[in-house]
């Protein structure tokens, strides 16, 4: 009977702050149980028509026996999802500071276009006459991100930021191999301690070791211990611009000169064009290749974890290394390049997934790109580093800002302001749930002690800055005040409390199996 | 300009407290060679209305799937989507929140991650699955990397009936890592034995269910061969719906699954975003790539979840990790999720079987055409025919009398094969007669 169990199992335990009630609801807080522990077995979603008649060809593989699904009614299934929706904290509810993720608001426009039936209904192999308002937009959309980073090549198909990074370092590896006219022996790629873990990740995926640049004392590359690591064995490097500190990286001309001198290529990360969108084109900087994320910059939803998208720009000297398929515009229309075979010149290294790329983000983006135009975007990196700064400027003499002078479109704080308070970075963040936040990034970058990365991005009302401002201002005096145990306690008003995350570790229950609910259930 | 709230009073209030006279004085630390005071080729803002009106009329360029007789599929299926999915995926808080990284806050996105886990196991037939990977291909490729990792060995045996896109994908990802992979030629008729193939060095045999030519098989012997020499048996399955009708990749003896979830809640969308499935013996959970939500309880004791294992991954052990993924497919595995509960056991069973049903009734009436030979006996609802003329023009020709037949295997192979004459056709629940019969009389004029 495992959907009649007490769904509020443990909500009356001693110390909780919580009013115990029938089935653990709190008001408008509701408890909701797993979809199987209210399977009905009887109970269905959807009407399908009988079959007719026909003949089976499953060639005795037919499924015997039951699959385990749970069975449940539509109003059911609507009323669990919406209940759990209301679980999640979201940028639709407030300010999301989760610094270098870009929690700008998600205009519901680019949700409409992307429904359109012209984009949602089309197959991605149909024959190319059928679908050249499919490449028209992908074609748009390439066009719109070279013209604003300034690069003359893209490709169009990796599926988020880090398959972007992919896409860039193995471009890379096929330059240096087609140089070299053979694998290359080129081994490292220099990475500063500052870089997202998706950096050195990739540089392991594609076959590199990785080699750690230090920070200097303002939190930019360090350009004398860069220049120092470079040999016959350097790859290329990765620097993230504007970096994981907030901070624009003054040297990017120079550490460009100098790869490309020592026979590297630059890969940028494009996580923060945000700051300087239209403001700053990569490509001026002398980079070869970066991705954007579109669902930081152009506003294409998080999803709880995505999907993103992750086109990547390149340099006259990586574009012929650029994985199937493209777009092209001949006599004809539009058309794809699928083969390496039919690439004429261009030398692909491969293929990064299936079909063409994260078409419905690219939809978004472009309705983002055609409502902001030439003049918004530029505008959009005006707001979002004016409102970084301006937090700065209303927290620096009660928290620690990591670095002196100007941010970019993010503020770096370290926690020498909670030094002997009892309160840690990650109790502060917790406090601040209670207080109807999403908290900033916490402990990224590693550079810095108890790092706390806050990025308002433009889409936040003075208004909201100022109420922000208010609760961290609030926080840091009770912190001062030895109120610790209340920051340790925190969160106390959230859906769930602190988790722990340690048994979760340490004996994994990654799924629902019909055992556990039994066991638990007899407690 | 209606997403930016600052007015220029706020900003002209801010740039006082901040303590300088313009915004330009923030980006001091931006060289003047890096500044970009020249003019896009772009064009300024628009209304909404404006937008709405230029991309209604590309969207309108496109003959789509709904428009007129379809019949593609080859690794994306048009299935119909139950109208509370997408409004439950629209919900403000499930599609503008992240990665739940603060779980007390995100239990909603947390315990349907779990809940897609759950399902996604149990219609593999596997002991757990992840969070979700972009999609199929990256999803196979991915699994091709954790079979060195487990087993420690180079080679991979790739099988011809992976669809092209997977198998290109594995070799892109595996070729700067040392990892040698053996594509097999397109396993047209469906009786390729590997098992001479399978060697001490083989990490892992990839073979797809049902074959990209539509053939269904029972790969017990293959997986007897595989556990035999120590390989991983890797089983792709590129039409999620199959898994209601056949024997599950887990029951069969597969030791990884990889999925694409786009039947299952996702439009086809010109081919993305769309959901990779990973699913695994439990013995491997630590080598797996991605997210994983876990069970737990909060401090007051309370069962919630949390993400997990995630010493496995790139923000934790950086060029450790097992994967350089991050943001994966929430929002569709979300989608996937929600659709799959709709259907729940019967509806997700009698789908799959309408599907077939469609499938083998479209099969009975080609038969008859002269010109077009049906090849896989037993097949889902998917199957390769043999035209008297090549596929491309074919398809080509019958586009242009509103009937989208089918992919041509020079789509997937590249033209000038032996493969050029043949064709992938699909069927769906949303298959009429009606279209079959309009596919039937078109096919007959153009091969007489």
């Amino acid at each position: 009977m495992s959907h009649s169990r007490d769904l509020s199992r443990g909500a009356a335990a001693v110390g909780s702050a919580t009013t115990d009630t029938v089935h653990g609801h709190q008001g408008l807080l509701l408890e909701e149980p797993l979809l199987f522990e209210i399977d009905n077995p009887g109970a269905i979603g959807v009407d399908l028509p009988d079959p007719g008649d026909f003949t089976p060809r499953l060639g005795g593989v037919a499924r015997q026996g039951e699959i385990g699904l749970p069975s449940v009614s539509e109003p059911e299934v609507v009323r669990h999802f919406t209940r759990l929706s209301q679980k999640n904290y979201a940028i639709d509810m407030g300010t999301y500071p989760l610094g270098s993720c870009t929690m700008k608001h998600n205009p519901r426009l680019n949700e409409k276009m992307v429904r359109l039936p012209g984009f949602a209904n089309a197959h991605p192999m149909q024959p190319d006459s059928t679908v050249q308002g499919a490449f028209e937009l992908i074609d748009g959309v390439a066009h719109w991100l070279k013209e604003l980073t300034g690069m003359p090549a893209i490709a169009m198909s990796p599926a988020a930021g880090a398959h972007g990074e992919l896409c860039g370092v193995m471009a890379i590896r096929a330059a240096l191999d087609d140089r070299e006219g053979g694998p290359t022996t080129r081994r490292r790629i220099l990475v500063p301690d500052s870089a997202h873990g998706t950096n050195p990740a990739t540089a392991a995926v594609c076959g590199f070791s990785v080699d750690a640049i230090p920070s200097d004392a303002r939190g930019r590359v360090d350009v004398k211990a860069f220049a120092d690591k470079l040999d016959d064995d350097v790859a290329g490097i990765m620097i993230t611009n504007p970096n994981t500190c907030g901070l624009f990286e003054p040297d990017m001309i120079e550490i460009a000169e100098l790869i490309h001198d020592a026979g590297g290529y630059f890969y940028c990360d494009g996580a923060n064009f945000n700051a300087i969108v239209g403001r700053v084109r990569p490509g001026d900087l002398g980079i070869d290749c970066m991705h954007i994320n579109l669902h930081k910059t152009f506003s294409t939803p998080h999803g709880g974890g995505g999907p993103g998208a992750g086109p990547v720009v390149l340099s006259d000297a990586l574009a012929p290394f650029a994985p199937v398929p493209w777009v092209v515009h001949g006599e004809d229309g539009f058309s794809l390049v699928e083969h390496a075979d039919d690439a004429g010149d261009a030398k692909p290294f491969g293929r990064l997934k299936g079909f063409h790329g994260q078409m419905g983000m690219f939809v978004r983006a472009y309705a983002y790109m055609l409502s902001h135009g030439r003049d918004g975007l530029r505008q959009v990196a005006n707001d979002a580093v004016l409102n970084a700064n301006y937090v700065v400027s209303c927290l620096s003499d009660v928290m620690t800002p990591a670095f002196d002078g100007p941010c970019m479109h993010e503020c770096l704080f370290d926690d020498r302001f909670l030094k002997d308070t009892g309160v840690s970075t990650l109790d502060f963040a917790k406090a601040m749930l209670d207080e109807g936040y999403h908290p900033m990034t916490m402990y990224f970058p590693l550079v810095v002690h108890g790092a706390m990365l806050i990025e308002p991005t433009e889409t936040e009302s003075k208004r909201g800055l100022d109420e922000f401002i208010a609760v961290m201002r609030a926080l840091v005096d009770r912190a001062r005040a030895g109120d610790s145990d209340a920051f340790v306690a925190a969160p106390t008003m959230t859906p769930r409390r602190r988790l722990d995350e340690t048994a979760a570790a340490r004996q994994p229950i990654l799924r629902w199996s019909p055992e556990v609910p039994t066991a638990e259930a007899a407690e | 300009m209606r997403y930016l709230p600052l007015t220029d009073a706020d900003r002209s209030s801010m740039l006082n407290r901040i303590g300088v006279s313009s915004v330009d004085d923030l980006f001091v630390d931006v060289p003047a060679a890096a500044r970009f005071d020249g003019t896009f080729d772009l064009p300024d803002h628009m209304a909404e209305f404006a937008v709405e009106g230029h991309m209604s009329k590309m969207a309108g360029r496109n003959t789509t799937t709904a428009d007129v007789p379809s019949f593609l599929g080859a690794g994306a299926y048009r299935h119909h989507i139950p109208a509370s999915v997408d409004h439950l995926t629209q919900r403000g808080e499930f599609l503008t929140s992240y990665t739940p990284y603060q779980p007390e806050i995100s239990q909603g996105t947390l315990q349907a991650l779990f809940e897609f886990q759950s399902m996604v196991a149990l219609i593999t037939g596997m002991d757990v699955a992840n969070a979700s990977m972009y999609d199929g291909a990256t999803s196979c490729a991915e699994a091709v990397l954790m079979a060195r990792r487990v087993t420690r060995r180079n080679r991979a045996l790739v099988s011809g009936s992976v669809h092209p896109h997977y198998s290109a994908a594995s070799e892109t990802q595996a070729k700067y890592v040392d990892i040698k992979i053996d594509i097999c030629d397109p396993d047209l008729d469906g009786t390729e034995d590997l098992t001479d193939q399978i060697d001490d060095e083989t990490a892992c045999v990839v073979v797809q269910n049902p074959g990209v030519f539509g053939h269904v098989r029972d790969l017990s012997p293959l997986a007897a061969v595989c556990q035999e020499k120590g390989a991983l048996l890797i089983v792709v399955v590129t039409e999620a719906v199959s898994l209601g009708a056949m024997q599950s990749p887990g029951e069969m003896g597969a030791d990884v699954v990889v999925a694409e979830g786009q039947s299952i809640g996702n439009p086809q969308g010109f081919g993305g975003p769309y959901v990779g499935l990973f699913a695994a013996r439990e013995k491997y959970v630590r080598q797996m790539p991605g997210r994983l939500c876990g069970e737990t309880t909060d401090v007051d004791g309370k069962r919630g979840w949390v993400l997990t294992l995630s010493t496995r991954e790139q923000h934790i052990r950086r060029e450790k990790a097992t994967s350089n993924i991050c943001t994966n497919a929430g929002l569709c595995a979300l989608a996937f999720t929600i659709h799959l509960s709709l259907l729940g056991e019967n509806g997700f069973r009698d789908l799959a079987m309408l599907n077939h049903a469609r499938a083998s009734q479209l099969a009975d009436r080609l038969a008859d055409v002269d010109g077009v030979e049906v090849l896989p006996e037993a097949f889902f609802n998917e199957f390769a025919v043999r035209l008297s003329k090549p596929a491309g023009e074919v398809v080509d020709r019958l586009a242009a009398r509103d009937v989208l037949a089918g992919v041509p295997a020079s789509r997937l192979y590249g033209a000038g094969t032996e493969l050029d004459n043949i064709l992938l056709i699909a069927a769906s629940e949303l298959t009429t007669f009606e279209d079959m019969d309009a596919l039937v009389a078109a096919l007959s004029e153009e091969l007489s």
